[in-house]
């Protein structure tokens, strides 16, 4: 069973998708691996970017392993560059 | 006391509202926009940010730099949208009791506020052209960079 999770966008990813967000169908309890394998696939040019990117879950930067909810506000950072 | 703004940054009020009667030293610093990089012209910077994120890293720097330095007050501004050459694009005031723990304190903040804060600019070049920045290294690990 799958559900659409929405991921947040900034920056290069923003300007490449031309959207402030993505869905992407999910499973249950899916890992931020999971989306980081599925992002790669959507946009292959941005990889190298994504590799040094953050997931960030709820506002926190979150590891591989972490699954998240329906619920979860999931954002896509690229480094930083504020200052 | 920590603020994300599309509104000009006053350096002046900046330095003005953290100043205590216990304390003897207030350092600012203001982040300007510059225009060159390298050999590169900048004509503008463009700057965004996940607020509510950045507004809690801001506000856990701020916390993190009170439980160092003996802070009579600390401010942080970073400003969003389109920024030209020579605009303050960050300020940070911090007053303490002595000199030297206002300048450690202040700079601490400015550093961890270019490491940790979700904020991004991009360049927009004088030849027309522009790009984000996103520094080569991950956030959290990149070594200091030069002074904006």
């Amino acid at each position: 069973m799958t559900h659409a999770v929405r991921i947040l966008l900034f920056a290069r990813f923003r300007d490449t998708f031309g959207a402030e967000a993505v869905e992407m169908a999910l499973p249950e309890r899916a890992t931020v691996k999971q989306i980081r394998e599925q992002m790669a696939l959507l946009k292959p040019g941005l990889a190298a970017l994504l590799s040094r990117s953050i997931i960030a879950v709820n506002g926190e930067p979150a590891g591989d392993e972490v699954a998240v909810d329906r619920e979860d506000e999931i954002a896509l950072l690229p480094p930083v560059s504020g200052g | 006391v920590i603020k994300l703004t599309r509104d000009a940054i006053d350096f002046t009020a900046l330095a003005g509202c953290v100043r205590r009667s216990h304390c003897g030293a207030v350092v600012v610093f203001l982040g300007t926009v510059r225009d060159l990089t390298g050999e590169q012209v900048t004509t503008a910077l463009d700057y965004e940010a996940y607020p509510a994120m950045a507004e809690n890293k801001m506000a856990e720097i701020e916390a993190e730099t009170r439980g160092r330095w003996p802070v009579g007050d600390l401010v942080m501004v970073h400003r969003l949208g389109r920024l030209e050459v020579g605009e303050i694009s960050v300020g940070v005031a911090v007053s303490c009791p002595h000199r030297a723990q206002a300048f450690e304190a202040c700079r601490h903040a400015i550093d961890r506020l270019k490491e940790l804060v979700p904020i991004w600019k991009k360049e927009n070049w004088a030849d027309g052209q522009s790009e984000w920045v996103h520094p080569n290294a991950q956030p959290g690990t990149r070594t200091e960079t030069p002074p904006s």
